[in-house]
């Protein structure tokens, strides 16, 4: 009796803990706050209220409740949370070898929340992910926007439309990834008649559905497949497609256009090249600077310069890690390289942030600091983009994800003996005969 | 006489290219990581190597000499474990030579006859700073050959190299286990298979001395000389501890048979990559084994999954000896730059002075080449790196690039 008494207080003392933590203003000062839209505070203060910013602004211009619990947050630097616009951690494994064109696979039935690359990329202040398959395919799946909330579930972490809809985009790749043995394609012309058939066969499934209206006699018998594309040509589902070589990224965006579908670009090796022509196209690019270039043959152009050059063109910029091709924990590092090579320290800033909002269609909700948005927002003790600089915290929707001062935190900041649990290698063609072409 | 003439005629050839080599750096800081920084310094390099060194107060450029300035000067970087120049960037099979699978074991394989000095990765490393390389064959099989120690330029492989063979790699744990019933498929039949090969590595060279000590007569050398055997002769020079064994291995488990093996056969050994060597800093101490240890940026999974950014920093800390390197990769990037990597370091408990020394004095000395390279003094080769800032810093570049008093690299990357 006693015993059932006992957990009956402790739940509900659980429960008003948890209320509370949402409930409770949280007032942070003192710190250099970098908003990403509108101006650095010196000093600033940011509150917060019920998992959204309520408020910021120079020490003093901002009213702290009485109820709120303060932070004093003196010397050091608040950004908002990091958003990687392309990762594979979850432990997803490499994708289905069946065939090049799988718009029915969703990423989200594939991943496992308890993957150690959850905890590293918090570490490193990551707050939203788009998770994507392949890219071994023409068209590998459907991949899901996640908020890094700590979870015991997939369904914990996805992020959702007012409808309760799964957000998420479609993963697709061409150049020499998805060359492979049949039924894949062999080459780049086959590879874009594939996808030219894939993308009429969806549109003549889209025209079936409108002629049927609501009557679910005309109606065609479903195909979870076609679903999936005519979620692209509706623009619900935005295309993340994979692309190097500037001949590569001419087609996508001639698909693009035939069919109407909207696209980011992403890894774009090559897009230093035909910037003036993706400005033009206002297709926004999600890039990747790694250490050196080739490792196959489309990255051999790879310079650290394509930040600064697409942003002189105009064209929206995002990062992204491809972890586990660069880890999550180093997300930071990025802008630093991206600045050297010629961007804007602003430009490189936004492109860890609410470029890679505005690519996900979550940046009214995330990607800046600003009232009304959600509370993620990254503490860091110095400089964003110095070698020497920490994230010290991470905190998504107003509660603390990570905290270096917490040892098993550091643990999986730092790494260390207990740190390493296996991630899957993902990549499709990673140890492969003739691998990473 | 006309050999003579020619011999003239070479020697006037060389002044002419020498004169060009006469090159002085203004440095804002000197870390010549052979005492404290020179603040405001200059270095003046003649034929090649380092002249003098000192305050710009103090130290007089010589009239005609070409004049660079950058706002922090270090010693030409040194890569001490690379793979660069036999991995080509392309990463097709016609331009990877880094691992031969015909075998598990071959030490006889050279890594001057797979060098390409005209690989983009080299000219690639070289624009960072890096102007020697210890490259060679990769991790991957039990024994996979030799590795050698170069310059970063060269138009043959006979210019660019200053040892020919500086270490002979061998693989312990999953790296280099073999599928499909083929030897070695446990971590057991490894340590038989390279007990086997080094005891019959011992009668080779026990047949060989006789004859070295004391010269035979005429009719007895015959008998006495075995046949030539190129494996056994490269594992003889181990033996003899002219050349190290490069022992690749990540697990504490792998790390302790390196250290069983070294105990049972006594050479020099180096352990490379060592990603759990933290749980074994008293035994490596003990064994006097230097670690040139795995990139920081490494991906931690596999034999890595407990690796650290701070382990650099916890075995010098200890008073190993640690440098860095860039190690292999098999996909992209197809290298590290030892210079990033050593930037994760200094931010990782090493600080910035101790992440120098690994890839450049912590470097040489391990490699055994600090009478030329690893830092500035009087009389080494003049290799010198030049930063607009903090060499660490995402943000800074490197502008310059000298070796020899050649400046190799002049954009600013």
């Amino acid at each position: 009796m006693l015993k059932i008494a006992c957990t009956l207080l402790i739940l509900t003392l659980a429960q008003w803990t948890s209320a509370l933590a949402q409930e409770v203003p949280h007032a942070f000062t003192g710190a250099k706050i970098i908003p990403v839209e509108g101006e650095p505070i010196e000093a600033g203060t940011l509150l917060v209220e019920a998992g959204v910013i309520k408020a910021l602004g120079p020490a003093g211009k901002v009213a702290i409740p009485a109820t709120a619990k303060r932070f004093d947050l003196k010397g050091k630097v608040v950004i908002p949370g990091l958003i990687c616009t392309h990762s594979h951690i979850g432990g997803i494994g490499g994708g289905d070898g069946s065939g090049p064109v799988q718009p029915d696979v969703r990423i989200y039935d594939s991943l496992n929340v308890r993957d150690s690359g959850f905890r590293r990329a918090v570490a490193g202040g990551l707050t939203a992910l788009n998770i994507m398959p392949g890219s071994g395919h023409l068209l590998s799946g459907q991949t899901v926007y996640v908020k890094l909330r700590g979870s015991k579930t997939i369904e914990g972490l996805c992020l959702r439309d007012k409808d309760g809809r799964i957000l998420g985009g479609m993963k697709m790749a061409n150049g020499t990834n998805s060359q492979r043995a049949a039924p894949f394609p062999g080459t780049r012309s086959k590879s874009a008649a594939l996808m030219r058939a894939e993308f009429i066969r969806a549109g003549e499934y889209r025209d079936k559905l409108a002629a049927a209206l609501d009557d679910p006699e005309k109606k065609p018998p479903r195909d979870l497949r076609l679903e999936g594309l005519v979620e692209v040509l509706e623009g619900r589902r935005v295309v993340h497609h994979h692309t190097h070589r500037h001949d590569d990224i001419m087609t996508v965006l001639r698909l693009s256009r035939e069919f109407g579908f909207r696209v980011v670009l992403h890894h774009v090796s090559e897009g230093w090249m035909v910037a003036e022509e993706i400005a033009r196209a206002k297709v926004p690019c999600s890039i990747i600077l790694v250490d050196s270039p080739g490792g196959k043959l489309e990255a051999v152009n790879l310079v650290f310069k394509t930040g600064g050059i697409l942003e002189k063109a105009g064209v929206l910029t995002a990062f992204h890690t491809d972890d586990w091709i660069t880890d999550s924990r180093l997300f930071l590092r990025m802008a630093g390289l991206g600045v050297r090579g010629g961007m804007s320290r602003e430009a490189g800033l936004e492109a860890l942030t609410l470029a890679g909002a505005k690519m996900l269609d979550l940046d009214k909700r995330i990607g800046s600091l600003k009232v009304g948005k959600d509370a993620d927002f990254v503490i860091l003790n110095g400089d964003p983009l110095s070698v020497y600089t920490k994230v010290l915290e991470t905190w998504v929707e107003g509660r603390k994800v990570f905290d270096r001062g917490d040892p098993d935190d550091l643990l999986h900041a730092v790494g260390g003996y207990g740190a390493g649990v296996d991630q899957d290698p993902y990549h499709c063609c990673f140890g492969e005969e003739g691998g990473g072409r | 006489m006309m050999r003579r003439a020619l011999s003239a005629l070479l020697l006037v050839f060389l002044a002419a290219t020498s004169a060009s080599a006469q090159l002085a750096v203004r440095g804002k800081k000197i870390y010549t990581m052979a005492g404290p920084v020179v603040e405001d310094g200059v270095v003046i390099i003649r034929e090649g190597k380092v002249a003098a060194i000192g305050r710009a107060a103090d130290v007089a450029i010589p009239a005609g000499f070409k004049v660079l300035e950058a706002a922090v000067v270090t010693p030409g970087l040194i890569d001490a474990r690379s793979v660069v120049g036999l991995a080509g960037y392309f990463n097709h099979k016609h331009d990877q030579d880094q691992l031969e699978r015909s075998s598990p074991m071959q030490p006889e394989l050279r890594a001057v006859d797979s060098y390409n000095t005209r690989e983009a990765l080299i000219e690639w490393v070289r624009g960072y700073g890096v102007t020697t390389l210890h490259t060679g064959h990769a991790p991957g099989e039990l024994i996979s050959g030799q590795t050698m120690i170069v310059k970063t330029t060269g138009n043959t492989v006979e210019d660019a190299v200053m040892v020919p063979t500086a270490g002979i790699s061998l693989t312990l744990g999953p790296g280099s286990l073999r599928g499909g019933g083929q030897s070695p498929g446990t971590r057991g039949k490894q340590m038989s298979m390279l007990r086997a090969r080094l005891l019959e590595a011992k009668s080779y060279l026990e047949s060989l001395e006789p004859r070295e000590k004391k010269p035979a007569k005429a009719g007895e050398e015959e008998k006495n000389t075995p046949p030539v055997n190129l494996g056994l002769a490269a594992l003889a020079s181990v033996l003899r501890k002219e050349v190290p064994l490069l022992i690749t291995a990540h697990r504490a488990q792998d790390i302790a048979s390196a250290l069983r093996l070294k105990k049972e056969f006594d050479f020099r050994m180096i352990l490379d990559g060592g990603a759990e060597a933290y749980l074994l800093i008293d035994e490596l101490k003990k064994a006097g084994v230097p670690v040139i240890i795995h990139p920081s940026m490494a991906r931690f999974n596999g034999a890595l999954q407990n690796a650290s950014f701070e382990t650099a920093a916890r075995l010098k800390k200890a008073g190993l000896k640690v440098a860095m390197q860039s190690g292999y990769e098999s996909y992209v990037p197809k290298t590290r730059v030892v210079l990033f990597e050593a930037a994760v370091a200094a931010a990782n408990g090493l600080g910035f002075e101790s992440a120098l020394e690994l890839i450049t004095t912590s470097a040489a000395g391990i490699l055994g080449i600090s009478d030329r390279v690893g830092s500035l003094a009087v009389g080494k080769d003049g290799d010198l790196a030049l930063f607009d800032g903090d060499p660490f810093e995402y943000t800074t570049h490197c502008v310059g690039t000298i070796i020899e008093g050649r400046l190799v690299s002049e954009i600013s990357r």
